[in-house]
C-alpha cells in the first residue's frame, strides 16, 4: 500500500454539528491541538436545518422555570426510559450554554425587557425555548463558526497560522475508527485515530490521535421518508460499533409528526413544532381537532379537555390546561396516523395543519418565516391563508452510542467520546422538542472537556495506528471499485428505505420485523457486491456504497431491538404489545457488532435506579405509572387520591 | 403528470469539461435537485453535486440554471416549460472542483479576516440585555446561508479576478455591516470595511440582492448604510467612487 497523507492531534472531534464544533472549542480551549472533521461543508452540518429552538430553563418569560421542572419534562417525554443524569446535567447546564452563545455573538429573539424570548413546544410545561424566528439552528451553527474563527484568529495573532491548534478538515469522510487492544484497563480497546477519504479527490487520509468525538448525528436515511439529510447514514454508530462500543436504545426512532406530504418530491420535510406552538391546529377531513380524542391516561391531567380551554391557554397559561396539540411527538404522530388509516385524511394521505384563521398573516409571517417561505416555494401553499398538509416523518434516533452520563467517554473503547444525536440514553424512549440543541451544547463541551483532561493525563504517551488497519480499510474502501456493475448502489440504497419504512416503521408488528431482518440480510449480500463506475474524486455513487454498510449495520441494530421490545414506549409502537410495562423500563437493550464483525448481538442491561432527590420531584401518583412497586420510594407517603393538579 | 426534459450539464473538472445532454423523467412538484437526483440514479452515478438539507436552509447546492445562480433546491420544474432545455452550470465565479462542484475557499478565507464580534468588557454571560427593535437588522443578515450566490454574482468578483484579494464580497461586507449594527459591538467596524475588505467597490448595482434566496436586501440594508456610516467619518465615497470607476474605464 502506498503511503497516505497523515495528521497528528490531540483531540480529532468527527462532525461539524453542534454538538462536534462545541466539543472542539472546548478542547482547544483546554489547549489541546484540535481538528474537526465533516463529511460536508463547515457550517452545512445537519444542525443548521433545526428550526424551533434550544430548550433551557431560563425562566424569562415564566419565572417559574427551574432546571427541575425541565428535568422533569424531559423524563416524562423519554418516559422514564432516560439516563436520569444525563437529564439532570442537561436540564442543569442548558442556561449557562445557551447565555455563553450571546457572548460569542448569537442574537436570539428577545422579550419586552431585552432578555432572551422563550417559546412553548411540546412536552414543556413553561415557555422554554429560545428561538430566532424559525432558523435557531442556523444561529446556533454560524455562531459556533464564527467562535471557531475567533479562536484561529487569536492563534493567528499568536502564531501567524490560523489553524495551529484548531483546524477544520471539511468535505472528508471517516470510515474506520483506528484502535489497538488495550489489556490494561476496564475497556477492551485503545483509540490511536481514524481512517476517511477526502470526497473531492478520493484520497486516503488518515488522523492519528489519543482521543477521538463522535457527533456525526443520527440515521434517517435509512428510512424513505425522513426529515434528515443524505448525511444521516449512522456513521459514528457503526463506527463505534466496529470499535467495540454499544449501541443503547436504538429501537427508539422519533417519527416527528409534522413532515410535508405533497409533492411527493419534498415529501418528509419538516414543519417545525412552533407551528403547533404557537398557535396551529390539526384538524381531519371532517374539520375536527381530533388530537382531544388522543390523550393518553399517563398525559389526562395535564392537557385541555375542551378547545375553549385549550385556546385560552395560549394567553392564560397559569389558570389553562395546555392543548393536545402539544403532547409529545410519539403521542400526536401515532394520531395522525390512525386518523388517516381511519379515512380521515387529507387528499394526500396526511391531516391538516392550520395557522391560518388562528394568527393574523403579519404575525404568521414574522414568527415563521422559514415556513412560510417553504410551503411557497415549494409547494404552493400560501400558510397565511391556507391549511398545510402535514404527516409523521422519521425525524431523530433516540438510541445511540452508549456513554458515560458525566464525561460522555464510551465504555469499551478508551480514549472515544460521543456527543449529540449520535450518542444514546438522555432522551431516553422519546425526545422533546428543543431537548437536542441545548443536549448538543450540553454534552459536546463535555465530550470535548474530557477528552482534553484524558489527553492531558497521558503527557506524551502515543500508540502508533497499526499500519494492518490501515491497509485493510484502504482495501474496503476502494471495494466498490472492483465489483464493476454489479449492483446498483442507489437500488440497494432504495430498497433499504422502503423496507425499513413499512416493516419498522411508526407502528410494529413482529411479524413485519422478522420479515426486514430477512431482507436485511439478503441487502447486505447485495452491498458487498455494489460496484461503481468512473474514478475516486467527488463520486457519489461510491460514496453511496461506503455508506451502505454503515446504514445496514445500524438498520439491524433498529430492527433487532424493536422485535426483542415487547412493549410500547416513546418512539418504539407494537402493534401487537400496545401496552407500556414497568418491567420493560427496567430494560436497555444493547446492540455489540457479533465475532463475525457482520452482524450485531443484543444483549439486556439493568440501569442504574434514579437518585432518591430525583425521584422526590415527582409525585407518587406520577411514579406508579412507570415504576415497578419495587422500585417506588417507600418511605414517600402516598398522594391523596383527588387530583392535585 | 410525468414528462422527459431536456437537460443540458455541464461536466468536467478544472482541466478541462463540457455541456452534456440528458433526456429525463420530471414527475409534478419537482425541484431541479430532483432531476439532478434521477440522473445520478440512472444515468450518471459519479455526477458530482453538493446538497444537504434540500430545503433551502443549507446553502450548499449553489449553481447557475439557464445562466441564472440559483439554489438547485428551490428551482421548481414548474418554472419551466415542457420543451425549455434546461441548462446547469457551476458557479463561475469559483474554481470548478468537478461537475458542479466549487472551490469555494475564497470565502472561508474572507470570513476569517473579519475580527469577530467584541463585547463590552466585563459583561457577563446572562446578563446581556437588547431590545428586539435593535437586534432586528442584524438578525436580517444573520439569515444569511452562506450560499456564496450573491458573491458569485457580484461583477467586481465575476468580471475581474484581480480584484479578489481586495475585495471580500457582498456576504462578508454584510457580516462587517451586521457586526457595526450589533447593539452590544464596541470594535470599530467602519475603517476597515472601505480599507480592507474593498467597501468602496461596490456600485451598488443590487445585483447581489437580486439573487439573495433569503430576500436580504443586502445592498439596501447593508451596503448602502456602511457606505453612509464610513462616510460620515470623513470618507467621501462618491468622490472614491467616482475615481474607482473613472479609472476602471480608462484601463478597458
Ligand atoms: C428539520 C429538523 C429540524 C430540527 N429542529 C430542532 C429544533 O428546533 N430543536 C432541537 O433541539 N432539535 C431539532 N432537530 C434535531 C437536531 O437538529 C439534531 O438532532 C442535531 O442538530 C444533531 O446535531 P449533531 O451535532 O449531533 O449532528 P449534526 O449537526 O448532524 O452534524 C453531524 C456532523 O457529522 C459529520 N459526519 C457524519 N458522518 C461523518 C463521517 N463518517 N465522517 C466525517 N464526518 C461525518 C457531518 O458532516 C456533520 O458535520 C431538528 C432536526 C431536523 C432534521
Ligand atoms: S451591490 Fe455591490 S456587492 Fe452587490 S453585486 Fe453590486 S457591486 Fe457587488
Ligand atoms: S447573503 Fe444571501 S446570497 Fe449571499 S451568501 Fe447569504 S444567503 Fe447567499
Ligand atoms: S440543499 Fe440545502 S440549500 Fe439546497
Amino acid at each position: 500500500m502506498s503511503e497516505v497523507e497523515r495528521h497528528s492531534y490531540d483531540v480529532v472531534v468527527i462532525g461539524a454539528g453542534g454538538a462536534g464544533l462545541r466539543a472542539a472549542i472546548e478542547a482547544r480551549m483546554q489547549g489541546m491541538r484540535t481538528a474537526v472533521v465533516c463529511k460536508s461543508l463547515f457550517g452545512k452540518a445537519h444542525t443548521v436545518m433545526a428550526e424551533g429552538g434550544i430548550a433551557a430553563s431560563m425562566g424569562n418569560v415564566n419565572s417559574n422555570d427551574n432546571w427541575q421542572v425541565h428535568f422533569r419534562d424531559t423524563m416524562r417525554g423519554g418516559k422514564f426510559l432516560n439516563h436520569w443524569r444525563m437529564a439532570e446535567l442537561h436540564a442543569q447546564e442548558a442556561p449557562d450554554r445557551v447565555w455563553e452563545l450571546e457572548t460569542w455573538g448569537a442574537l436570539f429573539d428577545r422579550t419586552k425587557d431585552g432578555r432572551i424570548s422563550q417559546r412553548n413546544f411540546g412536552g414543556h410545561e413553561y415557555p422554554r425555548l429560545a428561538h430566532v424566528g424559525d432558523r435557531t439552528g442556523l444561529e446556533l451553527i454560524r455562531t459556533l463558526q464564527q467562535k471557531i474563527v475567533a479562536l484561529q484568529q487569536e492563534d493567528e495573532a499568536e502564531f501567524g497560522d490560523p489553524e495551529a491548534r484548531l483546524k477544520v478538515f471539511q468535505e472528508a469522510t471517516v470510515t474506520r475508527l483506528l484502535t489497538v487492544p488495550d489489556s490494561g484497563s476496564e475497556a477492551g480497546n485503545r483509540i490511536t485515530g481514524a481512517f476517511g477519504y477526502w470526497r473531492e479527490s478520493g484520497r486516503f487520509v488518515v488522523f492519528e490521535a489519543p482521543a477521538i468525538v463522535l457527533a456525526t448525528g443520527g440515521i434517517g436515511k435509512s428510512f424513505k421518508v425522513t426529515s434528515n439529510s443524505w448525511e444521516y447514514t449512522g456513521d459514528g454508530q457503526a463506527l463505534a460499533l466496529m470499535a467495540g462500543a454499544s449501541l443503547i436504545n436504538m429501537e427508539f426512532v422519533q417519527f416527528h409528526p409534522t413532515g410535508m406530504v405533497w409533492p411527493p418530491s419534498v415529501k418528509g420535510i419538516l414543519v417545525t413544532e412552533s407551528v403547533r406552538g404557537d398557535g396551529g391546529v390539526l384538524t381531519n377531513s371532517e374539520g375536527k381537532r381530533f388530537m382531544f380524542d388522543y390523550i393518553p391516561d399517563v398525559f389526562k391531567e395535564k392537557y385541555a379537555k375542551t378547545e375553549e380551554e385549550g385556546d385560552r391557554w395560549y394567553t392564560d397559561p397559569d389558570n389553562n390546561r395546555r392543548p393536545p396539540e402539544l403532547l409529545p411527538r410519539d403521542e400526536v404522530a401515532r394520531a395522525i396516523n390512525s386518523e388517516v388509516k381511519a379515512g380521515r385524511g387529507t387528499p394526500h394521505g396526511g391531516v391538516y395543519l392550520d395557522v391560518s384563521s388562528r394568527l393574523p398573516a403579519d404575525v404568521i409571517r414574522r414568527k415563521l418565516p422559514s415556513m412560510h417561505h417553504q410551503f411557497k416555494e415549494l409547494a404552493d401553499v400560501d400558510i397565511t391563508a391556507e391549511p398545510m398538509e402535514v404527516g409523521p416523518t422519521c425525524h431523530y434516533v433516540m438510541g445511540g452510542i452508549e456513554v458515560d452520563p458525566d464525561t460522555a467517554a464510551t465504555p469499551g473503547v478508551l480514549g472515544l467520546y460521543a456527543a449529540g444525536e449520535v450518542a444514546g440514553g438522555m432522551h431516553g424512549s422519546n425526545r422533546l422538542g428543543g431537548n437536542s440543541l441545548s443536549d448538543l451544547l450540553v454534552f459536546g463541551r463535555r465530550a470535548g472537556l474530557y477528552a482534553a483532561e484524558y489527553v492531558a493525563e497521558l503527557g506524551d504517551e502515543r500508540r502508533d495506528v497499526p499500519q494492518d488497519q490501515i491497509d485493510a480499510a484502504a482495501a474496503e474502501a476502494v471495494g466498490p471499485f472492483n465489483n464493476e456493475g454489479a449492483e446498483n448502489p442507489y437500488s440497494v440504497h432504495q430498497e433499504l428505505q422502503q423496507t425499513m419504512n413499512d416493516l419498522v416503521g411508526i407502528i410494529r408488528r413482529e411479524g413485519e420485523m422478522a420479515e426486514a431482518l430477512g431482507r436485511l440480510e439478503e441487502l447486505k449480500a447485495r452491498a458487498e457486491k455494489a460496484g461503481v463506475e468512473g474514478h475516486r474524486q467527488y463520486n457519489p455513487g461510491w460514496h453511496l456504497a461506503i455508506d451502505l454498510r454503515n446504514m445496514l449495520l445500524v438498520s439491524e441494530c433498529i430492527a433487532k431491538a424493536a422485535l426483542e421490545r415487547t412493549e410500547s414506549r416513546g418512539g418504539h409502537t407494537r402493534e401487537d404489545h400496545p401496552g407500556m410495562s414497568a418491567d420493560w423500563r427496567k430494560v436497555v437493550l444493547a446492540c455489540t457488532l457479533a465475532d463475525d464483525g457482520g452482524h450485531v448481538d443484543l444483549v439486556r442491561r439493568t440501569p442504574e435506579p434514579m437518585r432518591g432527590d430525583l425521584l422526590a420531584l415527582f409525585e407518587l401518583d406520577e411514579l406508579k405509572k412507570y415504576l415497578t412497586d419495587a422500585e417506588l420510594p417507600s418511605a414517600a407517603p402516598s398522594a391523596p387520591d383527588e387530583e392535585t393538579n | 403528470m410525468s414528462y422527459k426534459a431536456n437537460f443540458r450539464v455541464w461536466r468536467g473538472d478544472v482541466d478541462s469539461g463540457e455541456l452534456r445532454d440528458y433526456t429525463v423523467e420530471v414527475n409534478e412538484g419537482e425541484v431541479v435537485l430532483d432531476i439532478i437526483h434521477r440522473l445520478q440514479a440512472t444515468q450518471a452515478p459519479d455526477l458530482a453535486v453538493r446538497w444537504n438539507c434540500k430545503a433551502g436552509k443549507c446553502g450548499s447546492c449553489s449553481a447557475e440554471i439557464n445562466g441564472r445562480p440559483r439554489l438547485l433546491c428551490m428551482t421548481r420544474m414548474s418554472t419551466f416549460s415542457a420543451e425549455e432545455t434546461i441548462t446547469v452550470t457551476p458557479m463561475r465565479t469559483f474554481p470548478v472542483v468537478r461537475d458542479l462542484v466549487t472551490d469555494v475557499s475564497f470565502n472561508y478565507t474572507k470570513a476569517r479576516q473579519v475580527p469577530s464580534f467584541t463585547p463590552p468588557e466585563g459583561l457577563k454571560a446572562g446578563e446581556y440585555r437588547m431590545e428586539q427593535v435593535d437586534v432586528e437588522r442584524s438578525q436580517e443578515f444573520r439569515k444569511c446561508i452562506e450560499c456564496f450566490l450573491c458573491q458569485n454574482t457580484c461583477h467586481v468578483i465575476r468580471d475581474f479576478e484581480d480584484n479578489k484579494p481586495a475585495f471580500s464580497g457582498p456576504r462578508y461586507l454584510m457580516r462587517i455591516a451586521e457586526l457595526d449594527m450589533h447593539p452590544l459591538d464596541v470594535a470599530d467596524r467602519q475603517k476597515a470595511a472601505q480599507e480592507e475588505h474593498g467597501l468602496g467597490y461596490c456600485n451598488i448595482t443590487k445585483c447581489c440582492t437580486d439573487v439573495c434566496p433569503e430576500h436580504i436586501k443586502i445592498t439596501d440594508n447593508a451596503l448602502i448604510p456602511m457606505k453612509e456610516r464610513v462616510a460620515d467619518r470623513k470618507y467621501d465615497p462618491l468622490v472614491w467612487l467616482g475615481d474607482k470607476i473613472l479609472r476602471r474605464g480608462k484601463t478597458q
